[in-house]
């Protein structure tokens, strides 16, 4: 029997590895050029997108731009703004997704579905209303006018993730950490969020990722080009040098860089907060 | 004696009362702790902010000064009776039926391969297919602005190889190709987030029904056609749901590659509401745009929910 499927099902195999090979190539590609243009001139890279440095690697794509203390500048504004949305969605996300897992109370489907509003809306959406808050609040050119709608509009998301957690948790434990004096917080300090550790670095992760990809905000709040973060740095970067492409490219390579080391550090994560824990491997 | 035994009996209860009381007034505060910072950032920022659209959307304004021009519901007669408002509403439905019949299709052909063919290598292809998501859009934007470049861009040197007519093709800049190749940047940024849910989908599927249905005698296409994909529905569904929300919801790839051009043929509504209501301070209109933009949103997301989903929002 072997013998006879054995043939086929090499074929097939061959086909799905071409497949999935082919895929990769056209996914990567683009991402690769980039690379070897960055470290190429802006003339090479035009005649040839595809080949090594010939005259040898133009670290100097790289130097003229980490020399630019706008450049740092802008490093350092990507992270307070994602540290601290990333900080202050655990802060908000994670009792408020304890109190929707594990006690019942009057008029919780009401709050859920002001929660669940937030999960149709992402922040790209609200963009115009969200905005006009701001100004009414005086909060135009202030990092809180970027962290707070982030943190609100990431709240939604990140809190039925963690209620999925909260509630996989048995209630035996519960029972038990009251028979031991627990108070309901104590419950949720000493074992909820313990032991949902995984869960809240998932959504932190998540959020991490959000928060240091976010353009939008940041366009419409940030006038001040000295509080503008990496993503609105590049747009000025290729802007001034949007002819020079080796430049432009070795700005991309650099916002890469970080991208792909984070990810896969925290793919697990990710991947954990993406699919509800459910992928493994 | 009786009455002794009476008086600790009451004390008793009303010692009773008042713990039980004092428990129902810690759950209290506790709720209210736990509830009060997530729900004054909801309210101040998601809420506030509909409610005051809906009201601004009564009035041309342009965000200096009183509103006092109430022009009604003209700012939403306006609105539909653009043409490059319809025209991006339209375009929106072209991503999103693109984005059904080709992208989703294609993450669960490749979650297929990777899951059920067994193949070597599953986790460094699922890591290249998904790497794209992580990016910022603004990264993947300039990196496709490149890639179309007409002159030196890698598409037209790699079609080159084959026709040496493709050169200096601009495909952002024609009529007729713009709307498709910003649909490649978003499946290329986007279709391994679906992969990845098919993934964990597939993974629940235990293998032994989809192996007694082969000794039952189905072919593989019936195997994938009656079981794998049936029990696949709530996946799909939910990447369905998500795909059709994310095309109304774009914004940054198609400002960064097209402006919305060339003659607005590559327009969509958020990159119109950007437009016409923040860049040029209609902030009434913008409310207007805005209003629309939720309502066909929540309309959508209740509808889609009962009929296809099953639930309601609570659960």
């Amino acid at each position: 029997m072997t013998s006879v499927s054995a043939p086929k099902m090499t074929f097939s195999r061959f086909l799905m590895y071409l497949f999935v090979i082919v895929v990769a190539l056209l996914m990567f590609s683009p991402v690769v050029v980039v690379i070897l243009g960055s470290i190429r001139t802006t003339g090479e890279f035009m005649s040839n997108p595809v080949a090594l440095p010939k005259t040898g690697i133009k670290w100097e794509n790289y130097t003229d731009i980490l020399t630019k203390p706008e450049f740092w500048r802008s490093v350092g504004n990507s992270l307070r703004i994602t540290l601290t949305t990333t900080f202050l969605v655990i802060l908000a996300a994670a009792p408020l997704a304890a109190i929707f897992a594990r006690v019942s109370f009057k008029g919780r489907s009401v709050l859920f579905n002001i929660l669940s509003i937030g999960l149709l809306f992402p922040l790209v959406v609200a963009i115009l209303p969200v905005f006009l808050q701001i100004r009414n609040l005086n909060l135009i050119n202030s990092f809180w006018g970027v962290i707070l709608p982030l943190v609100t509009f990431s709240l939604p998301g990140s809190t039925v993730i963690l209620i999925g957690f909260f509630r996989a948790i048995p209630a035996e434990l519960e029972d038990a950490s009251y028979i031991d004096g627990c108070t309901t917080f104590g419950f949720f300090r000493h074992v909820l969020f313990p032991l949902a550790r995984p869960a809240i670095a998932a959504i932190a992760t998540l959020t991490v990722v959000n928060a240091w990809n976010e353009y939008f905000l940041s366009l419409v709040v940030l006038g001040d080009s000295k509080k503008w973060p990496l993503t609105l740095g590049i747009m000025q970067f290729q802007g001034q040098y949007g002819t020079e492409w080796a430049r432009v490219m070795a700005y991309i390579t650099l916002l890469i860089i970080p991208a792909v080391i984070f990810y896969l550090l925290a793919e697990r994560y990710i991947v954990t907060g993406l699919t509800g824990g459910e992928l493994k491997g | 004696m009786d009455e002794t035994r009476m008086l600790t009996g009451t004390a008793s209860r009303i010692q009773a009362n008042t713990d039980k009381r004092r428990a129902q007034w810690n759950k209290t505060v506790l709720i209210v702790a736990c509830l009060l910072p997530g729900f004054v950032l909801l309210t101040t920022f998601l809420l506030i902010p509909i409610a005051q659209a809906m009201y601004y959307s009564a009035y041309n304004w342009n965000g200096l000064g009183p509103l006092d021009n109430f022009v009604g519901l003209s700012n939403y007669r306006r609105a539909f009776s653009e043409s490059v408002f319809r025209g991006a509403i339209k375009h929106s439905f072209i991503i999103m039926g693109l984005s059904l019949a080709i992208q989703l299709p294609l993450a669960m052909t490749l979650a297929l391969i990777l899951v059920r063919g067994q193949l070597r290598f599953q986790r460094f292809f699922r890591t290249i297919f998904f790497l794209p998501y992580v990016f910022s859009e603004i990264i993947a934007a300039y990196i496709w602005l490149y890639v179309y470049n007409p002159r030196g861009g890698l598409l037209n040197r790699f079609l080159e190889i084959f026709n040496p007519a493709y050169a200096g093709t601009a495909w952002l800049t024609d009529l007729d190709t713009v709307l498709v190749a910003i649909f490649v940047v978003l499946t290329w940024k986007f279709f391994g987030f679906h992969m990845l849910l098919y993934m964990a989908g597939l993974q629940n599927i235990s293998r032994e029904v989809e192996d007694s249905a082969r000794v039952a005698g189905a072919n593989e296409y019936q195997v994938l056609r009656f079981v794998t994909l049936p029990m696949m529905r709530d996946t799909i569904a939910l990447t369905v749901f998500l795909s059709i929300l994310g095309s109304f919801q774009q914004f940054i790839v198609v400002w960064i590659l097209t402006g919305g051009g060339p003659a607005f043929r590559s327009e969509l509504i958020v990159t119109y509401l950007y437009k016409f209501g923040i860049q040029r301070m209609q902030l009434g209109y913008g409310s207007a745009l805005a209003v629309i933009l939720f309502a066909m949103t929540l309309l959508f997301s209740i509808g889609y929910q009962r009929l296809v989903l099953h639930r309601t929002m609570a659960d």
